[in-house]
């Protein structure tokens, strides 16, 4: 007979029963609708044990492998630690802030060393705490091939921006902070090697796109990869050389800087990067996508592609909301 | 005799009718107003479980659960012309996957007997 923890306290359940039943019997309030393994009302995540699989039916890969499942699907073997979808369950990770270079006038590439192992996939994003509380959302990125433990994350500077005020001018090396996460489904799950990939980011939605297709080429991915980053003008761009030298490297990637505005010399393709990236690409059918940066053009993003004939479990987004620290 | 789900093919068939009807709605002006969540998956899931219900297939919800459901949209101002749309869309997307009329019927009728749920009257 399994147990499960669910906010603090433990519950054993009954033959047959399922998360959900027996958390309600216990008189918890858990979302539901259909009870029937469809509509996703009641999505909750395992932090600890295995789930049947029977209870992850119809969830996206990158669900699955956070430990997501439906409630009402779920009539464990063994014993879970719980907690409902939308919570915040995930602990928080001392780091050491060891280094603030730029990558433009605008970007910095801020490296964390993390007190104790932190394990994560590229593309999820992480809450940095300062000593104050003060916290902001940033993507994890990085290239390195060398499994080093540093973490590294883009930071937009934005005037008057707390954090990346601070950042910039004023923390010093060695500065004792936290991360919390790390959170996101917006990462690279291998296993369909083949499937053409279209990724689109702006400003610093870069940095997990640029992870991801580490992570796929990396594994082996053979299918073409088409990354379009944007930014307004040319100096707003960022590791140019390096993806130029990455799609030298791997022949299936492609690399298309794209500016909003002024002469790119030839460099790069002026105009709107969606519109670029959809229109080399109008037919999306069978294609794995991955859309990060400013909310309203992710959103439109993602219905573009679903329009387009990508199927919705291979479309994966992550908007940038800005201070505050809003989860996509 | 089988059942209007079984006739219709069950879960698969369920699948593919909310790959086209989703697409359909997103991309419809009258109605996709009301679609604007974020969370297009979980969207599509609640799709998913309106058309197995529609269907006749197997399914918890009561017209408490629609009225509730709606809610918002009917202070936002969902109304008898947004549900027809809907049912039209419905009767679309399964003629494109050739279901004979008369089971295009029964599944309207079903969708059509939610109507003063949805609208919460």
């Amino acid at each position: 007979m399994a147990n499960i923890l669910y906010a603090g306290t433990e519950y054993a359940v009954s033959a047959g029963a399922s998360v959900l039943e027996t958390l309600e019997e216990a008189g918890h309030e858990i979302p539901n609708a259909c009870r029937n393994g469809v509509c996703q009302s009641c999505l909750m995540r395992a932090r600890s044990g295995h789930v049947p699989s029977a209870a992850q039916t119809g969830l996206k890969d990158t669900l699955k492998a956070q430990g997501y499942f439906l409630a009402c699907q779920c009539r464990p073997d063994d014993d879970l630690d719980v907690a409902l979808a939308g919570d915040d369950v995930l602990g928080e990770t001392p780091v050491q802030l060891v280094g603030v270079d730029m990558l433009n006038p605008s970007v910095m590439r801020i490296r964390l060393a993390p007190e104790d192992g932190f394990s994560y996939r590229r593309g999820q994003f992480i809450n940095l705490v300062r000593v104050d509380g003060l916290r902001r959302s940033y993507s994890l990125a990085g290239c390195d091939d060398a499994g080093s433990d540093i973490l590294e994350l883009h930071v937009r500077h934005l005037p008057g921006g707390e954090m990346s005020d601070w950042l910039r001018s004023q923390a010093a090396l060695g500065e004792a902070m936290r991360i919390q996460g790390p959170h996101g489904s917006c990462f690279y799950v291998p296993g369909k090697p083949e499937q053409p990939m279209l990724l689109i980011g702006t400003g610093t939605g870069l940095a997990p796109l640029h992870g991801i297709v580490c992570d796929a080429l990396a594994s082996g991915h053979t299918g073409p990869v088409h990354l379009y980053h944007g930014a307004r003008s040319k100096t707003d761009l960022y590791l140019v050389d390096e993806l130029r030298a990455l799609a030298e490297r791997f022949p299936n990637l492609e690399y298309r800087p794209c500016v909003l505005e002024g002469d790119a010399g030839g460099t790069c393709t002026v105009g709107k990067v969606d519109d670029i990236g959809f229109g080399s690409h109008p037919d999306l059918k069978g294609w794995r996508s991955y859309f990060c940066g400013a909310p309203e053009l992710v959103n439109r993003m993602r219905k573009r592609a679903y329009l387009a004939g990508a199927a919705l479990s291979d479309i994966y987004a992550d908007a940038f909301l800005p201070a505050g620290g809003g989860i996509a | 005799m089988s059942s209007l789900y079984e006739q219709l093919g069950g879960d698969k068939a369920v699948d593919a009718a909310v790959d086209i009807f989703y697409r359909k709605v997103l991309a419809d002006d009258r109605v996709n107003g009301f679609f604007d969540d974020t969370d297009m998956e979980r969207q599509a899931a609640k799709q998913k479980a309106f058309l197995t219900m529609a269907f006749g297939g197997p399914h918890n919800y009561s017209g408490r659960d629609m009225r509730e459901g709606h809610k918002r949209l009917v202070e936002r101002g969902l109304d008898d012309s947004h549900v027809d749309t809907i049912i039209e869309l419905l009767g679309e997307s399964l003629r494109e996957l050739n279901v004979p009329d008369e089971l295009i019927a029964q599944v309207a009728a079903i969708a059509e007997s939610t109507r003063n749920d949805v609208l919460n009257r």
